[in-house]
């Protein structure tokens, strides 16, 4: 497989830059910049330091036992990107984009945020190389993820609503790429996942690989072998590439990504773009998106605000229609089953968008061999969706 | 055909004025009032209009343009009924009309059959707003083959490599963006404005249109002493929007029109 994307960052027919005029430099910049960091010994030290030292990194892959024992399957392993600093995989790359606004010397950065993760761990990189920052949600996530509003507020960022459109996470990133196009010349925009326009796909994938990296060292000492099935949740698709893209070159590994089902397909409050959508061009990107006949982009449906979103990475898009990754959903209501197993038979609390790779495990491991083996991605704790879920079973804390 | 539109701009150098481009929202309130308003337009003093094709992600545009989006959105406007308006139009008017839409609404029809379609209704031009050159191979062919003109825009934060590159691909004229921002912004300082405008002169032979920030006659004023054309778009979006219950809107609207042109006409 050669290396992907090509120079006009495309995977593909997916990727590009479809962008207004004003950024086009900005991008070329960034690109530029990047291309130059990626080979530059002091900044991977600096980043390698920031990953061990500040996000608590490697990740551990853990064993778990007891899950492997109720499902009567596969072994299963999760890796634990939610013992990152700020509870998900989100600051890896929040890290290597902030230390590259410092480099640019950019003093303030931005960005998007659905589940708010992406925007605790901005903040915290902000914070932490003292860059001034905002971020936008929409006013929809902003109440089911109260929590992580205070906390970016806590970590001195503004957190600005967006009561445009959905008011989730696709609202969010067009509201952050206007801030981007009007002070472009002081401002990084910090894109949370490999979406937008080239290089963000790239750069944040290669930010995120440092998870698949890990794991695969970590399953061949653990096992000696590679798995069989590697399994994560796929909202714009970070955490996914990041374990996936070790793997790639690795034709028996099988991969499979877990869209949001929402309440089911045919429902259409769902935000499955690999089930329901087609291809077209949102936000800086040509990838799949859930669209109308006339290119309307849908509304989407999760109870996980991280994967509420149209569009998915352009680097899946290119995966799926070679049939080298699997894409596949979880309901609402298969991912809160997930969230409670996990939960009661493991100790952990995961976030809602990675019980969505969680109930795909739950489907899946029974009908392999004990002999076999799955890494799913725990891509984030669930602390963050303890008041949301006490809220849906009427629990007043 | 971009007949009108060239035909437009060398009109106006002979009698040494400045295109003054009008934009709309189409179907916002509806599509028979977008009709009304470009026939009152232009006989207000528009030379060029320029509808927006309702998107509902428009990453280019400030809230007042989304906002009009999202009315034309909720009451069924679609490209394909906007372009059967201006079909209907072109048996009233000769104005030239150019289509300002997101590159999804394209790829959504295909590009060929969008081209096709519009060149057939009697569109002029087509400014693609999140489709840089770089992007713009796949409707270039389309495009071209019925002679569509793509106006690319050209922005302060452009280089010299950036400026070359849209002065080669935009036909019909290049769209200058006054500032770093969206539209309906506040129009930034003039100085920068006059000197980026100097060196695309250098390199392009086309008419130079400003938009983003021209919102009242005395920025239009300034602007058409640098330019061959000024857009204004946010500032007639809001009078639309706000006179949308009154049924004096067209005539409210041409009123601003009106004041816009007379300000450029002088000097």
């Amino acid at each position: 497989m050669p290396t992907l994307p090509d120079n006009r960052g495309r995977f593909g027919p997916y990727g590009g830059r479809y962008v207004p005029e004003t950024l086009m430099p900005a991008l070329l910049e960034l690109e530029e910049e990047y291309t130059k960091v990626k080979k530059d010994r002091r900044f991977q030290a600096d980043l390698a330091y920031y990953l061990k030292q500040y996000v608590g990194r490697p990740t551990s892959l853990y064993r778990a036992d007891r899950l492997t024992k109720r499902l009567g399957g596969a072994k299963i392993y999760l890796k634990r990107e939610d013992l990152c600093h700020t509870g998900a995989h989100k600051i890896n790359n929040a890290i290597g984009q902030a230390l590259l606004a410092v480099r640019m010397k950019k003093p303030r950065v931005i960005a998007e945020t659905g589940a708010g993760q992406h925007g605790v761990a901005t903040a915290t990189a902000a914070a932490m190389f003292g860059l001034e920052c905002e971020i936008y949600m929409g006013t929809e996530d902003m109440e089911r993820q109260a929590l992580n509003v205070f906390r970016m507020r806590l970590l001195g960022a503004k957190v600005t609503g967006v009561d445009a459109g959905s008011r989730t996470l696709k609202d969010a990133i067009s509201e952050a790429m206007r801030d981007w196009t009007t002070n472009v010349r002081t401002t990084h925009y910090i894109l949370g996942s490999v979406l937008g326009a080239h290089p963000y796909p790239m750069m944040i994938r290669d930010f995120q690989a440092i998870i698949g990296r890990e794991a695969r060292k970590q399953i061949l000492a653990a096992e000696g072998k590679l798995p069989n099935y590697l399994v994560a949740c796929v909202g714009g698709g970070s955490n996914s590439i990041g374990l996936f893209h070790a793997f790639l070159k690795d034709p028996k590994v099988k991969m499979i990504g877990v869209e949001a089902g929402g309440t089911g397909i045919t429902s259409g409050k769902h935000a499955a773009r690999f089930s329901g959508g087609k291809p077209g061009v949102l936000q800086g990107t040509m990838t799949y998106l859930l669209q109308d006949e006339n290119g309307q982009i849908n509304l989407t449906h999760s109870v996980s605000a991280g994967l509420d979103y149209a569009a998915v990475g352009p680097e899946h898009s290119l995966y799926h229609d070679l049939g080298r990754i699997n894409y596949t959903y979880a309901t609402d209501s298969e991912a809160m089953a997930a969230f409670d197993l996990l939960a009661l038979e493991e100790g952990i609390v995961p976030a809602l968008e990675s019980a969505h790779a969680i109930a795909h495990v739950v489907k899946l491991a029974p009908t392999l061999k004990k002999s076999q083996l799955i890494i799913a991605n725990l891509s984030g704790r669930g602390d963050k969706d303890v008041q949301q879920v006490a809220k849906m079973r009427g629990v007043t804390l | 055909m971009s007949g009108r539109l060239d035909s437009t701009f060398s009109r106006l150098r002979q009698s040494k004025e400045k295109a003054l481009i009008a934009y709309l929202m189409a179907g916002d309130p509806g599509l028979p009032e977008t009709e009304q308003l470009v026939v009152a337009l232009e006989q207000a003093g528009a030379d060029i209009i320029e509808l927006g094709v309702p998107f509902s992600d428009p990453i280019a545009d400030g809230p007042v343009i989304q906002q009009a989006a999202e009315r034309a959105l909720k009451n069924g406007t679609s490209l394909r009924r906007i372009l059967a308006s201006v079909t209907s139009l072109r048996q009233r008017t000769e104005i030239p009309i150019i289509l300002m839409l997101y590159y999804n609404s394209i790829h959504a029809m295909g590009c060929g059959e969008f081209c096709k379609a519009a060149n057939a209704a009697g569109v002029d031009g087509l400014i693609v707003p999140d489709m840089p050159p770089d992007e713009a191979g796949p409707l270039k062919g389309p495009a071209d083959a019925v002679g569509l003109p793509l106006i690319f825009l050209l922005a302060p934060t452009s280089t010299t490599d950036r400026r070359k590159l849209v002065a080669k691909e935009s036909h019909g004229f290049v769209y200058y963006v006054s500032l770093t921002g969206i539209t309906g912004a506040k129009l930034s300082n003039a100085t920068d404005i006059q000197q980026n405008i100097e060196k695309l002169r250098k390199v392009s032979a086309s008419p130079v249109a400003v938009g983003f920030g021209v919102a009242t006659p005395e920025d239009a004023a300034r602007v058409s002493k640098m330019a061959d054309g000024v857009i204004v778009g946010s500032a007639i979006v809001k009078q639309i929007a706000a006179h949308q219950q009154d049924p004096g809107m067209v005539k409210h609207v041409a009123e601003f029109v009106q004041s816009l042109k007379a300000a450029m006409a002088v000097g």
